[in-house]
């Protein structure tokens, strides 16, 4: 089977992989839409605009959430991006349309909860929504509430349309689980740094590298996240083994923060996105060169 | 099929990080609940004696025996230790955390009866415990609040949402995702991912062994129907367990709230009855029936009772109504509450406002429930007062006291 648009972009080098939460201007739905229920423009604008002020800063993938009302797995900061969306009128099908407009030229990743996915469309299980998704240009899916024992039906749905399904390891996984999601995943695999939830750190995890190190011989690309929001932390991860990174909550930050002296939001999310990138390249620099013959 | 499931109900949807947990408390499970593996039964029905108060009565209830025409028993297990069915589950799942070894316990609480029970078996236990609880709960039930800090557990208010069951499971979820290695979280309901609803049911099936054993000796015969308002389920799977296989009618009573209506905009369903309006979803680990939007967002529910407040059930309780063996059924916010205060003038027993819904479909529908019914009075009610005293003011309940009268001192 050819290599997914997903697998190109991992075969490029260190990977930088931004996380949004789609709808997300910042702001309050009322005030964003002007009191409005059923316009989430002003959402869906932003959205677009600092997806693509992340891929000029390097994004190589975009990880766009689609908010669900219960996301058991994030901490505070992406749970109130997900209640500014989710007030400000984002749907499915708002999110849809979005990622149809967006055209930024690298795969987007929809990430979100199992029950948006089992629920959409007039038939039962998870065909309309992968099918829609696949129309719109979506190129993969992580649905952290979906362990490997529950994602059959998934998993041929996006056998059928040619999308990845992207797995999370924890720090918790080991053994046979290991062995059980490596041979569902494609894509890459989501390096959980942490236990916990989502949310940006002051440091790495020394988990991270145990959890990189139990995922030596795999040969699925290493995407890690949770807690990640520093240039620093970017060289150090991808320095010990990771072939991409993952971050979430730093941008939603800057989102939340809005504009400030230091520029509006697509700017300084720009700025953070080549921070990061260049973390993630100096890492990959900084590698031990294998012997040459 | 797989035993995690109920027919096409319940599951294992939780995040990668709490499986390995899962799997470790399936093992548990097998081994020292079903397997009674270093006497955990035996100690866990030794405790449930002489911490818990075991057996409940099954008291005949004359008054409304008389004013039904019909034979009304009820199962009082409201004279637990606690004051609540809940004290069955959180003291075997107390129990079992200490087997696997693992000495802090994280739970959540809706009116504060599981958090009061977790909080209590703890304390009986010697392990740390911690309570996630809705900000709004926590102003609505006070009293709980202060037994569970009385008996050592710390409680962590939940501010997300409208701060009510939802957002303290989604909480307590949070906490256990950061913390699995040392902590068990004891899921107060038949609710959450395999093992839990099994686990929960089992731990509670003894309301229903006790009632059939009783129900014989007093009634010589088996009941008619039997009766628990339902929440999440867990007093209602543990009254039904022993009945399923038999022909009793068993009736999940939900809580209408104010209105079976949903505000499909505002993501409000005025009411607590996923199994008698809810659809198929995915929430807190498991498949079941939720209130939920057409997209899959989940709807914030409602009932005067804060421990009916919650959007989703259990998976098996689904399962048994999409086979017929369980009858959903609902009343509203103003026939509980007038339940509450006929029980309370005409039995002597303050019920939990829960259990008063089960008591106004019997005051609705006595007709139809046969010539002996049990109810499962699943908790007391003073817990309830403040909001009972507050609820009460908006309506006109007959019979109800006016504490500005008083007629003694003749």
């Amino acid at each position: 089977m050819s290599p997914s648009r997903i697998d190109e972009a991992l075969a490029e080098g260190p990977a930088f992989i931004p996380y949004l939460a789609a709808g997300d201007s910042g702001v309050s739905g009322s005030e964003a839409t002007g009191g409005s229920e059923d316009v989430p423009s002003s959402g869906v604008e932003s959205t677009k605009e600092y997806v693509r002020a992340l891929v000029r800063g390097g994004a190589d993938i975009v990880e766009l959430g689609l908010p669900f009302s219960e996301p058991i797995a994030e901490g505070s900061t992406i749970q109130n991006a997900i209640v500014r969306s989710l007030s400000g009128g984002m749907t499915p099908d708002v999110y849809f349309d979005l990622v149809e407009d967006l055209d930024v030229g690298v795969p987007i990743v929809c990430m979100t909860y199992y029950n948006l996915i089992y629920r959409y469309g007039d038939e039962e299980g998870p065909e309309p929504f992968v099918r829609r998704a696949a129309e719109v240009g979506i190129d993969g899916f992580v649905v952290p509430d979906l362990p490997a024992e529950e994602a059959d039906p998934l998993r041929e749905a996006c056998d059928t349309y040619r999308l990845d399904l992207i797995f999370i390891v924890a720090p918790t996984t080991r053994g046979e689980r290991l062995r059980r999601i490596m041979s569902q995943v494609s894509g890459y695999v989501y390096v959980q740094a942490r236990l916990g939830t989502t949310g940006a750190r002051a440091d790495v995890s020394d988990q991270t590298d145990t959890s990189l190190g139990r995922l030596e011989e795999w040969d699925v690309p290493k995407a890690v996240g949770f807690g990640i929001s520093e240039r620093e932390h970017a060289e150090r991860i991808v320095a010990g083994g990771a072939d991409g990174i993952i971050v979430g909550s730093a941008l939603v930050d800057i989102v939340a923060e809005g504009e400030t002296d230091e520029g509006t939001v697509a700017e300084r999310l720009e700025r953070k996105a080549r921070e990061l990138k260049e973390g993630a390249l100096a890492g990959a620099e900084s590698r031990p060169q294998p012997e040459r013959p | 099929m797989s035993t995690s499931k109920f027919g096409r109900y319940g599951g294992q949807y939780v995040p990668e990080a709490l499986m390995p947990a899962i799997e470790e408390l399936e093992d548990a499970y097998q081994r020292f609940v079903l397997e009674n593996d270093e006497g955990f039964v035996d100690e866990f029905r030794a405790r449930l004696r002489d911490f818990g108060g075991r057996p409940t009565p099954l008291q005949h209830a004359e008054a409304l025996s008389a004013r039904y025409d019909r034979e009304v028993y009820l199962k009082r297990e409201d004279l637990l230790h606690g004051g609540a069915h809940k004290l069955n589950n959180a003291l075997g799942q107390a129990l079992l955390a200490k087997y696997m070894g693992k000495g802090r316990i994280i739970a959540e609480t809706g009116a504060g009866q599981h958090g009061t029970a977790t909080a209590m078996a703890c304390a009986h236990l010697g392990l740390d415990c911690e309570i996630y609880m809705g900000e709004r709960d926590i102003n609505r039930q006070r009293p709980n609040v202060f037994r569970m800090r009385l008996n050592g557990a710390e409680v962590n208010p939940v501010t997300t949402g409208r701060g009510t069951l939802k957002e303290a499971i989604s909480e307590t979820m949070r906490d256990w995702a950061t913390s699995v290695e040392d902590t068990h979280y004891v899921i107060g309901s038949v609710v959450g991912p395999h093992p839990f609803p099994r686990m929960v049911r089992d731990f509670q099936a003894v309301i229903g062994e006790e009632a059939r054993e009783q129900i014989r000796e007093k009634a010589g015969r088996l009941p008619d129907s039997v009766l628990a308002c339902a929440g999440g389920g867990s007093n209602t799977m543990g009254a039904f367990d022993e009945f399923v296989a038999d022909g009793v009618g068993l009736y999940a009573v939900e809580a209408g709230g104010s209105s079976l209506e949903v505000d499909e905009a505002a993501g409000v369903a005025p009411n607590s009855a996923s199994l008698s309006t809810g659809s198929e979803g995915v929430l807190h680990g498991a498949r079941t029936k939720l209130l939920q939007d057409a997209d899959g967002q989940i709807m914030e529910s409602h009932s005067v009772s804060s421990g009916l407040d919650y959007a989703g059930v259990g998976p098996e309780l689904a399962h048994l109504v999409d086979e017929g063996r369980v009858t959903p059924v609902n009343v509203d916010d103003d026939g509980a509450l007038e339940a509450f205060h006929r029980l309370s003038q005409l039995e002597g027993i303050i019920p939990a406002l829960e259990t008063a819904h089960a008591f106004a479909f019997l005051e609705e529908e006595y007709e139809d429930l046969g010539e002996v019914v049990i109810v499962n009075v699943s908790g007391r009610g003073d817990k309830d007062l403040e909001s009972v005293i507050e609820e009460t003011a908006e309506r006109d309940i007959e019979g109800t006291p006016d504490m500005d009268v008083f007629r003694g001192g003749r």
